[in-house]
């Protein structure tokens, strides 16, 4: 006998060909996706785009400003910065990659048990994320940092802690929403298990917006280790981490604006190209989220 | 609005006893003699048999979280490492600066978010509304640090007009006005951003609904139903956000305070972490994290006081 007409799902796509479209025929989207697109092409080919070695000293250059040879100008121990600018962008994103996205694998997975099982589960899994979030995201990393120490590694897992239970927020609210539909009802009536009611059937309906908040909380992840190791507690020297060559200009701002300058713009062009297709993406995908998503804890 | 009020204060106590069970046991969430992991490796065994003494870390875990708990109750909250300076009065010295630095970053952005929001709102789909969206969403995602960065190249080091060093003294206030205005505007900056944004959505979402139409038909003035009955109601879902935005500028100051050499709990926590005082940084992180639950909680019921719709609901339910 055919199941009933109940049990017929209806998955959401994934973002497809139709959405790319929709995202590069708005001006923010399409801003948006070259920023990230050349972020990309950045990240591979960052050292052979680089004129010089990130950790190439020339003392006698130090302290430069843009000029045809250095075209960013050059720090205090007479480093490229165009260099290390281009090689901190895999630094930036290779922490920040990473860590939204081991933030959004424990989220799902601590919002689908809260919101799947709920009861008493749901109550003491809320009350710990409520107890996580209670604590700015700033304050929380360094209270880890002090403890697990400053290290590249270390800047991912506090990254991780800190944006989890955001994931695990929206993860209950859309499960709540999604295990109530008729077609979850239809497959328990059909004596499904919970375990296979949850990953073909709820969470292929989730994961896309999911996916969306991934875009946004990227710019998010990159200022925090950006600020972590600006405060020398994240990445260590020499690694170029935008926060490092801030930190460095800092300490010479009296003496030239270029290091500042340059990573600044960096930073900001980067976390504004991530957000705009983000929002662009949230707009297409699904605008639901927008309500669902409790307010972003930001640096 | 009892039984709600009851229930919100227990769970902020709830929140609050839970963050300092976390506090208590974070040096024991890496494997490890708690000792070296506060310390480091080189420390001498004076300074070790110190920490282990005053932190309790010979009794069980439970213990010493207990410990820490009723300690944090009665305001004691250790001493530090080096001065032997009771920890609650550390952090007393420096929490003014940081809650004044908060207080005016979040009035400066409501002075500024809130009139763009509501400008944005008057010309809606036009390139006033556009640049409005672009400015907002350029602020709120430029991190605190770089505007601070940005703004003490400008301001102090090439205009030279305004102090870029400290934070004056209270005994001058004028001088203690000078010495924020860089860093209330640097902290300011992301939710000027934000606030444009939310009062903005909000305006345009009351000026659609239908009691402003009616009002539209019994002929009142344009600026009077913008001004007295869309803005009115379209102000408040912002307050719940001053709550959680006086939180996030709490953390945020972290940066400001140290660009700006600060007095102030973040110089404060990033010091005590260099120099491996722990019960300085634990301290802080508790203070930080007691007032962020705080201004939630004040905000909410303040945003459940001031909208009957909320109100109402509630006592329906």
């Amino acid at each position: 006998m055919a199941a009933p007409a109940l049990a017929v799902r209806p998955r959401r796509p994934l973002p497809g060909l139709a959405s790319l479209q929709q995202v590069t025929s708005r001006p923010a989207g399409l801003f948006g996706l070259a920023v990230v697109l050349g972020l990309l092409v950045i990240v591979v080919l960052g050292p052979l785009l680089a004129p010089y070695g990130y950790s190439e000293q020339n003392i006698g250059e130090r302290l430069q400003g843009p000029s045809a040879a250095h075209l960013f100008g050059t720090d205090q121990l007479g480093r490229d910065l165009l260099s290390r600018i281009l090689v901190g962008t895999r630094v930036a994103l290779g922490v920040a990659v990473p860590a939204v996205l081991g933030a959004l694998a424990c989220g799902l997975v601590i919002g689908v048990i809260a919101g799947y099982v709920g009861r008493w589960v749901d109550n003491v899994l809320i009350v710990v994320m409520d107890t996580l979030q209670a604590f700015p995201a700033v304050v929380l990393a360094l209270a880890l940092l002090a403890v697990l120490g400053a290290s590249l590694q270390n800047v991912i897992i506090v990254i991780i802690v800190s944006f989890a239970p955001g994931y695990a927020r929206v993860a209950r609210a859309l499960v709540l929403v999604a295990k109530e539909n008729a077609y979850v009802e239809a497959e328990r009536a059909l004596g499904a298990k919970d375990l296979r009611i949850v990953l073909v059937h709820i969470l292929p309906n989730i994961i896309a917006p999911m996916l969306v908040l991934v875009a946004m909380d990227i710019p998010a992840a990159i200022a925090v280790e950006a600020g972590l190791s600006f405060l020398g507690v994240g990445v260590q020297p020499p690694t170029p981490s935008w926060g490092i060559i801030l930190s460095d200009g800092f300490e010479r701002a009296r003496e030239t604006p270029w290091p500042i300058v340059f990573a600044s713009l960096a930073l900001m062009v980067t976390t504004l190209g991530f957000t705009m297709l983000g929002e662009t993406l949230r707009d297409v995908i699904d605008p639901r989220i927008a309500r669902v998503r409790r307010w972003r804890r930001t640096v | 609005m009892l039984v709600y009020l009851l229930k919100r204060l227990g769970m902020t106590l709830l929140v609050v006893v839970l963050s300092m069970v976390f506090l208590g046991l974070l040096v024991h969430l890496v494997p490890g003699d708690p000792v070296k992991i506060i310390l480091g490796p080189r420390a001498s065994e004076a300074l070790s048999a110190l920490v282990r003494q005053e932190m309790d870390l010979d009794e069980p875990v439970l213990v010493q979280v207990w410990n820490f708990m009723v300690g944090a109750a009665q305001a004691d909250l250790g001493q530090d490492f080096a001065s032997r300076l009771p920890v609650t009065e550390i952090l007393a010295n420096a929490l003014p600066h940081t809650v004044i630095l908060a207080l005016a970053s979040l009035g400066l952005a409501v002075l500024a978010g809130v009139p763009l929001g509501v400008f944005a709102a008057s010309h809606p789909g036009t390139w006033i509304d556009r640049l409005t969206g672009a400015v907002s969403v350029s602020l709120i995602t430029m991190p605190a640090f770089v505007a601070g960065l940005l703004l003490l190249l400008l301001f102090a080091v090439s205009l030279d007009a305004l102090p870029a060093v400290g934070s004056g003294s209270f005994s001058d206030p004028a001088d203690y006005v000078r010495h924020l205005i860089l860093p209330s505007v640097a902290l300011a900056l992301t939710w000027v951003g934000y606030l444009a944004r939310l009062v903005r959505v909000n305006m345009l979402e009351v000026l659609g609904s239908p009691y402003i139409r009616t009002s539209e038909a019994f002929g009142l003035r344009p600026r009077l139903i913008f001004y007295k009955y869309a803005l009115k109601n379209a102000i408040i879902p912002t307050i719940a956000m001053l709550g959680f935005g006086f939180g996030n500028l709490l953390g945020s100051a972290v940066f400001v305070e140290i660009i700006f050499s600060r007095p102030g709990l973040g110089t404060l926590l990033v010091d005590s972490i260099e120099t491996r005082n722990y019960p300085i940084v634990r301290g802080a992180v508790l203070v930080v994290t007691v007032l962020v639950v705080l201004a939630n909680l004040l905000a909410d019921l303040s945003y459940r006081l001031l909208d009957p719709r909320i109100r109402l609901a509630g006592k329906e339910a």
